[in-house]
């Protein structure tokens, strides 16, 4: 079998994405956004035991395409300084500013909703800034 | 039911990512890397999802009485655009500048069973609960002011 183009898999990936997305709101009417998920599951555990299997489906998920494909899990290479800060900023600011990728891009982009459009291109903007500064910039 | 849904639901999501490779943060960082190396392939899983994601909300959605194992959909309906939305969006865009990892994709690389990706997610964590608390002190403020 051909390897396919990574463009498909990343769009298939996507398709799987959008279909677990659709779904939580068909079925239990709720955003798969993860970090609004992420925060029901830790203020209020027991109301929200939904929010807890949601999120322990997320690394199985990976588990289960890893362990399917035999692809490798792909490796994480950061300076630990950098990890604490660069994860402690992508939850305060993904928290302050109501979601991330999942909340804002796939189902608030799909709600046509004016917050997650100014919150995906702020996000996007910034992520592309840090990344210019730090492999082109002499910053990091 | 519902639990075992959101299960369903949350494999789903998570297979999705890994697919993707939005669980690869040299992938990310290429994304984000437009000048230098850059790698494109991850603008198809936004592209992917919202293909999914937009006609189901768009047209579909509005014609469903409510959630199959649920009462009500419950959508957010706020409007305004606040200095917290924008902000909030500029700093988790540096954070995911830094690590490449945004809050699905480093739940699911819990999988990788890396130290430095439990490292990554308990940050993020913190910084969720964090910022959780300084909402409540600028809703509290404004309140008092009112």
């Amino acid at each position: 079998m051909t390897p396919l183009h990574p463009f498909v898999v990343s769009l298939f990936g996507g398709f799987c994405i959008g279909i677990a997305a659709v779904l939580m709101m068909a079925l239990l009417g709720r955003i798969a956004g993860i970090t609004g998920i992420l925060m029901q599951g830790m203020r209020a555990p027991a109301a929200n035991q939904w929010a807890i299997a949601f999120v322990a489906g997320l690394p199985a998920g990976a588990l289960l395409f890893h362990s399917l494909t035999g692809t490798p899990m792909p490796p994480f290479d950061a300076p630990l300084p950098m990890i604490i800060a660069g994860g402690f900023t992508v939850g305060f600011g993904a928290r302050l500013g109501s979601g991330c990728t999942s909340g804002h891009g796939i189902c608030g982009l799909g709600r046509f909703s004016v917050r997650s459009i100014i919150a995906v291109c702020t996000f996007m903007l910034f992520a592309f800034l840090t990344v210019f500064m730090r492999l082109h910039g002499g910053v990091g | 039911m519902n639990l075992v849904a959101a299960l369903g639901c949350g494999i789903l999501f998570g297979v999705g990512l890994a697919m993707s490779g939005m669980t690869d943060t040299e992938r990310v960082i290429g994304f984000f890397d437009v000048f230098g190396n850059w790698d494109p392939s991850l603008a198809f899983v936004m592209g992917g999802g919202l293909l999914i994601s937009l006609p189901f909300f768009q047209l579909l959605q509005p014609k469903l009485k409510g959630p199959v194992f649920g009462d009500v959909f419950r959508v957010p309906d706020r409007t305004d655009i606040d200095g917290r939305l924008i902000g909030g969006a500029a700093l988790f865009g540096i954070g995911w500048g830094l690590t490449g990892l945004c809050p699905g994709p480093a739940v699911a690389a819990l999988a990788h069973l890396d130290v430095d990706i439990i490292w990554a997610t308990l940050a993020m964590l913190a910084g969720m609960l964090a910022a959780d608390q300084i909402d409540r002190l600028l809703d509290a403020g404004k309140t008092s002011r009112a």
